[in-house]
């Protein structure tokens, strides 16, 4: 696989080979053929990657197939009977049923005493304090106690943070799991921008999480949009935004988050 | 020991020595000479119903003028009708629909300064003799259908009886006074979308959406015949009017979604006409009392077949979108035939026939002209009234007014007012005659579907999608009750037409309930 441009670096200045056009022409005649001789002559492992890939292929090809044939006809939509009965002044029309379920949508979100926010990971599986901590001995060799925890996950500790003193730390943050930078998508533009954390919001497994900044998925933190220019309704630059955590940073090594808008 | 009043107050004595010292304001005691005007009375055609008469402002109260005309007119104490008068500002073109309070302060505020000189023309409407009460409680709640109610209506003959027709694909009949289940009319292979009574109410039609219409006798809960020939679900059904029938047996029309309207003969069962010609689904149909049928489809067309001979007539062409309901200015006349308010029925089947008619033709009556108008209401926001005798293919007016699509219309039985029910929540009056707009009933918080007037025309109740009925006072353009207590959309509404004391509503939470005062 390509790294760089070269290779198009070199068609640009040399332009393609003379029999380019024959040779790919060929190549296309001969997948047909190639393809029944994988699928008849591979074993083992090859041969079940094979089967596996060419079946997610072929259903995409039933897909668009089916997508081709409903374009050709053009009969009358079907007149079904709808499914609830009402009465003959309400058939025909497609309305009450889609404004029914806004409305069913609203009252049932109403019913929800649970988080006022609409996040895009409302649950998440929390972390439990002997997977997140690990426990450092202090201490001399008799009087050893346990006392001190080292933080195994991702964390953020912002721009001005200064260790306590050693003998009186509690919790160690280890540098190596510190992250600034967050890969924030904005969900509608769909755009992926870096952006540098302002602060952990809200970590849904535990309030002290919170306070550490323990940075684990579907942790709400909040970012600096000023890059991508984002103006509130009055007019004001909107410079610090929420944005929710979306993958397990301790296991990629990157921070994903999505815009809350 | 007796008991003692407590001695009065500071207060109270305070008041009483400034009683006795003050000159008190006697002034409204004393009547005022206001004077008097004129009056000329004519009636909704415009002729002249009686002498010029004066008549002193301090009593002219509505009741009042009402107890004089009936004296001019030379009626008895117990032959009184009430009247609603509307006052022609003498000058201008200015018609005053309100009985004011204060006569001479609306006359002056008109910019009649002598009234005394001029002749004010009252025009005199005359009022239902009985007096129908408000609905205020919900007397019962009767499950029993397994699906929404999808129609409902009450037996002409009594108010006892109520047919309703369901998704569960019967019909079932309810004991309305115990509130119990009577009959279940069960045989439809699809929804209920109508039941209609016929008028002398021996017998029950209901469409379905399986093709089929079938015939049922109310007292034994049996199906009399089916029948079948549409193409697609059947949508509404008309009977022919009492006074029409020939050869003794009744007709029945019925509209599909195939485009035809079917006439059918009831006692044998076969199709006489089919009235094709709409090029897309009827949605409503009517039989009117010159037997003439008015069909009104989704091709925006409205179309008047002669029932005898089954062509086509008339085509009306002039709403922009889909014909949801046509309502005759004799709708009520006709479903109840020769049944009215008071206990009589007559003898003999001429009677019948005649009284019916007589009935219709009273209705109808403009200018002493038989004039059946209808009113066609429609998707794309308006409503027309037409008068196929008088103004032909042209319409009598425009009924602007509605926001969103208007679902149906209604005539008051007294063929005074239209009542108009839309999506856009409103419910509108307009005048009958000319199609002016009257007063708009705001409340509901949801698409009105259906409004059904009292049988004495002064109040009219509406069923809506946010689950409440409402009944109105139309005289004042008011709310008079409330009447929640369903759980979903109400989809249907009736009230008695004889002895209009009761409502019965039906919807998607598949319970009957009936309201009462």
């Amino acid at each position: 696989m390509p790294q760089n441009e070269y290779i198009e670096r070199h068609r640009k200045l040399h332009g393609k080979r003379l029999d380019h056009e024959e040779r790919t022409r060929k190549k296309a005649a001969r997948e047909g053929h190639k393809q029944s001789e994988n699928a008849q002559n591979l074993r083992g492992l090859r041969a079940k990657l094979y089967a596996k890939q060419r079946h997610s292929q072929k259903i995409q090809m039933r897909k668009t197939i089916k997508q081709h044939e409903e374009r050709n006809v053009k009969g009358a939509p079907a007149e079904s009977e709808p499914s609830n009965p009402i009465p003959s002044y309400l058939l025909d029309r497609a309305n009450p049923t889609s404004a029914k379920a806004l409305s069913s949508q609203i009252k049932s979100k109403r019913a929800e005493k649970a988080a006022r926010f609409s996040v895009p990971i409302p649950k998440v599986k929390g972390i439990s304090e002997e997977e997140l901590f690990k426990v450092v001995k202090t201490g001399k060799k008799v009087h050893k106690k346990g006392w001190k925890r080292v933080v195994t996950k991702p964390t953020f500790v912002g721009p001005d943070f200064t260790r306590r003193p050693v003998k009186y730390e509690r919790f160690i943050r280890p540098m190596g799991l510190r992250y600034k930078k967050a890969n924030v998508t904005h969900p509608t533009l769909n755009v992926t921008v870096q952006l540098p954390i302002l602060g952990v919001k809200k970590n849904p497994s535990n309030p002290l999480y919170t306070q550490l900044g323990v940075l684990s998925k579907g942790t709400i933190i909040e970012v600096n949009v000023s890059d991508l220019g984002m103006v509130t309704a009055s007019g004001k630059i909107a410079w610090g935004r929420y944005a929710q955590i979306t993958n397990n940073p301790e296991n990629d090594g990157c921070l994903n988050a999505v815009l809350l808008v | 020991m007796a008991t003692v009043a407590p001695p009065p107050s500071k207060r109270q004595k305070r008041e009483e020595i400034e009683r006795t010292t003050v000159q008190q304001d006697v002034t409204p005691l004393l009547a005022m000479d206001l004077g008097s005007f004129k009056a000329n009375f004519i009636d909704g055609d415009g002729n002249q119903m009686a002498d010029v008469i004066e008549i002193n402002f301090a009593d002219a109260s509505e009741k009042n003028v009402s107890a004089l005309l009936n004296t001019m007119m030379g009626r008895d104490r117990e032959e009184f009708t009430p009247y609603r008068f509307r006052i022609h500002i003498p000058g201008k073109d200015v018609i005053v629909d309100q009985y004011p309070t204060d006569l001479l302060g609306l006359l002056k505020k008109h910019g009649v300064n002598n009234p005394f000189e001029t002749t004010i023309t009252l025009s005199a409407e005359p009022q239902a003799v009985f007096k129908v009460q408000a609905v205020s409680r919900m007397a019962h709640k009767i499950s029993g259908h397994g699906q929404p109610i999808l129609c409902c209506q009450f037996s002409p003959a009594t108010s006892s009886r109520l047919a309703t027709g369901s998704g569960d694909n019967t019909a079932r009949i309810w004991n309305v006074d115990t509130g119990t289940p009577e009959k279940t009319l069960s045989g439809h292979t699809g929804w209920v979308m109508g039941v209609n009574w016929r008028p002398d109410g021996q017998q029950l039609a209901t469409c379905s959406m399986d093709k089929t219409v079938r015939i049922w006798d109310p007292t034994t809960g049996k199906s009399i015949s089916e029948f079948k020939g549409h193409a697609k679900w059947v949508l509404g059904l008309a009977w022919e009017p009492y006074h029409l029938w020939r050869d003794g047996t009744p007709r029945l029309v019925s509209c599909s979604k195939d485009g035809t309207a079917r006439i059918w003969v009831v006692n044998t069962g076969r199709v006489e006409h089919v009235l094709s010609g709409h090029k897309s689904s009827v949605t409503c149909v009517r039989w009117g009392g010159t037997g003439q049928i008015y069909t009104g489809s989704q091709d925006r067309t409205v179309r008047v077949w002669d029932s005898v001979k089954g062509t086509l007539v008339q085509s009306f062409t002039a709403h922009g979108h889909w014909i949801n309901y046509i309502a005759l200015s004799s709708d009520f006349a006709l479903r109840t035939g020769y049944l009215d308010h008071t206990k009589e029925i007559p003898e003999t089947e001429e009677a019948k026939r005649a009284k019916a008619k007589e009935r219709f033709e009273k209705a109808v009556r403009i200018n002493g002209k038989v004039a059946e108008r209808f009113v066609s209401a429609s998707d794309d926001f308006t409503m027309y009234l037409w008068d196929p005798t008088n103004n032909g293919n042209k319409p009598v007016a425009r009924l602007l007014g509605h926001q969103n699509k208007v679902n149906q219309c209604s005539f008051s039985p007294d063929g005074t007012m239209i009542a108009s029910a839309g999506w856009d929540n409103h419910t509108k009056l307009w005048n009958a005659r000319d199609g002016k707009f009257l007063t708009t009933l705001r409340g509901h918080v949801g698409p009105v579907f259906q409004c059904a007037w009292s049988a004495d025309s002064r109040l009219l109740v509406t069923g809506s999608r946010d689950c409440t009925l409402k009944v109105w006072n139309v005289l004042k353009g008011a709310l008079a009750k409330d009447l929640p207590g369903h759980e979903d959309e109400v989809y249907a509404v009736d009230w008695a037409p004889r002895d209009g004391a009761k409502v019965a509503s039906g919807g998607k939470d598949k319970a009957v309930r009936t309201w009462m005062n």
